[in-house]
């Protein structure tokens, strides 16, 4: 192992990101599959798509109740607490560097360290995913798992559409956000060398 | 890892899921008080006022006569024989609730419009019950007054349906439709929740009720919840949906209520003929809404503040447009830098 690298990704991480990976795959082509259901063309069976995103999305509650838990009392928490002072700096001087700098060769502005598991945009959006889409997911989905509990009307409102249109918006937002991770995952020394940190939990700088 | 107990997060934690019980047990309490779709009643009991004064309609005092009897569960007489005042039980079925009737589409019928002339002398003569009722085509067909509402394809449907076929004419407009109780609901009616209820109280009272059914059949009719197991959320759907949404088709468009009941061979069972945006449900239990709603309250209050809600069914053109669009300029970002990162 090389002394460059850095342990950054224990086991219970790496199994908590893969799980939730498979678990996102699933939800979002049974969600697309019902949200766009045609009889002529089924992307899968409605009644199947269904049962398939129940089971999918408890698994899933499951396995956010476990990060939310871990990360409440494991250090891995403190890479999401944002540092609010000078933070819109912080993620503008990383964004130059993502739409400018990356083509210059130029450094990155906040390499990744023991004690900076993320730069400032991860930071942001990986908080803005997981303690804010991730929740409203999660609780719409219940909510529509559940209908009896929604309120028939919310502010004049059918109280069962806006839970279904929170829920349709945060997968909405969810799914872009994996393709726009998975692409930046490509970001790395090489473009799989982040792919494999994630199975081996050391992270290799460049 | 962990370098010491911290309190604090374990504190938001507790807060937290104490938070969403008090949320949960809020929306639960609200869906559970009276007049929501868990408990509601049929539109023509519940929404009506108790009135005790008919007296207003014109067939009032006449229909007194009748009712005097017929409007309770006891009647008197007196017994011309030993001349004394004798009181007696009504038959159940022969009771005429004033304030149903009242308010019903027939309300200002006088009885003996129908029923023979001969029944205002007591005691009645016995071969009255031989007389034959009029169907609704007796009074409604062909009558321009009644064309918005298509009689004729009604009755049309009705013939075709599995009712007519099995029972030929033992099966009657009254067994669905009882003249005295029966209130237009799908035309009227904005709250689809209670023309949910009505309908299927309709269809409930034969299916769900084995005095009933066993009017026209010896067999016991069929437990409604055990032949349903296959529906999922089977509890919501029978909230959300009539019976008749998927045991009924529609020949043509212009009747609002489809009458051609269908054999449980022929009845819906593929999800997506509701759950898509071809819904059936927009042609048949959402049409009138839909309709009056979205002219009343503009396309997009509409949308949200209509109880229509299907999976699969409720897409709107301008969000799905919308996202098709973020989802393009995200794709095209992304090959656009992976072209620049190659290229440097």
């Amino acid at each position: 192992m090389s002394e460059e690298k850095i342990y950054l990704y224990p086991r219970w991480v790496r199994l908590w990101h893969m799980m939730n990976a498979v678990f996102c795959l699933f939800l979002i082509i049974t969600g697309v599959s019902m949200q766009f259901s045609n009889p002529k063309v089924p992307l899968i069976r409605f009644d199947l798509a269904v049962s398939v995103h129940n089971i999918f999305g408890i698994l899933l509650i499951i396995n956010y109740l476990f990060f939310f838990i871990a990360n409440l009392f494991t250090w891995n928490g403190k890479y999401y607490k944002i540092e609010f002072r000078g933070f819109y700096q912080r993620v503008m001087a990383q964004f130059r560097y993502y739409t400018r700098g990356i083509f210059k060769g130029e450094h990155p502005p906040f390499p990744i360290t023991k004690a900076r598991k993320f730069n400032p945009l991860q930071q942001f959006s990986y908080v803005l995913v997981m303690y804010i889409m991730v929740p409203v997911m999660v609780i719409s989905g219940l909510g529509l798992l559940y209908p009896n509990v929604i309120p028939t009307q919310l502010w004049g409102l059918s109280g069962l559409h806006i839970t279904d249109l929170l829920h349709i918006l945060a997968g909405f937002v969810i799914s872009l956000f994996m393709f726009v991770h998975v692409y930046f995952c490509t970001i790395g020394k090489t473009p799989v060398s982040n792919f494999i940190s994630m199975l081996t939990g050391y992270h290799e700088p460049h | 890892m962990v370098k010491k107990f911290n309190y604090r997060p374990a504190w938001i934690f507790i807060l937290l899921i104490i938070g969403s019980g008090i949320i949960f047990s809020i929306g639960f309490s609200a869906n559970s008080k009276p007049g929501n779709a868990d408990t509601i009643k049929p539109a023509v009991k519940d929404t009506t006022p108790a009135k005790t004064d008919f007296s207003s309609h014109k067939n009032a005092a006449e229909n007194e006569k009748c009712l005097k009897c017929h409007g309770q569960s006891k009647y008197t007489y007196e017994n011309s024989e030993s001349k004394k005042i004798a009181t007696k039980k009504m038959y159940a079925e022969l009771i005429i609730d004033r304030t149903i009737f009242y308010i019903s589409n027939h309300r200002e019928f006088k009885c003996t419009d129908c029923h023979s002339e001969d029944y205002v002398t007591f005691p009645h003569v016995g071969n009255l019950r031989m007389e034959a009722k009029p169907n609704c085509l007796d009074c409604h067909g062909g009558d321009e007054k009644y064309a918005k509402f298509h009689f004729e394809n009604i009755e049309k449907e009705f013939m075709e349906s599995i009712h007519s076929e099995k029972h030929s004419e033992d099966f009657t407009c009254w067994m669905c439709h009882n003249p005295h109780t029966y209130k237009i609901n799908a035309r009227s009616n904005e709250n689809i929740k209670q023309t949910i209820v009505y309908d299927n109280a309709i269809c409930l009272g034969c299916h769900g009720n084995l005095s009933n059914y066993q009017l026209l059949t010896d067999k016991t009719n069929p437990n409604l919840l055990k032949k349903h197991e296959w529906l999922p959320n089977q509890a919501l759907h029978f909230k959300s949906v009539r019976c008749i949404e998927c045991h009924t088709k529609k020949i043509n468009d212009s009747t609002l209520v489809a009458h051609k009941i269908l054999p449980k061979s022929k009845a819906v069972k593929n999800c997506t003929e509701c759950h898509s945006s071809n819904s059936v449900l927009m042609a048949a239990l959402y049409k009138y809404q839909l309709k009056e709603v979205r002219s009343a309250q503009g396309f997009f209050t509409s949308i949200f503040a209509s109880d229509s809600y299907a999976i699969g069914a409720n897409r709107n053109f301008y969000l799905n447009m919308l996202s098709l669009v973020i989802v393009g300029c995200v794709i095209i970002g992304i090959v656009f830098h992976t072209i620049l990162r190659v290229i440097k």
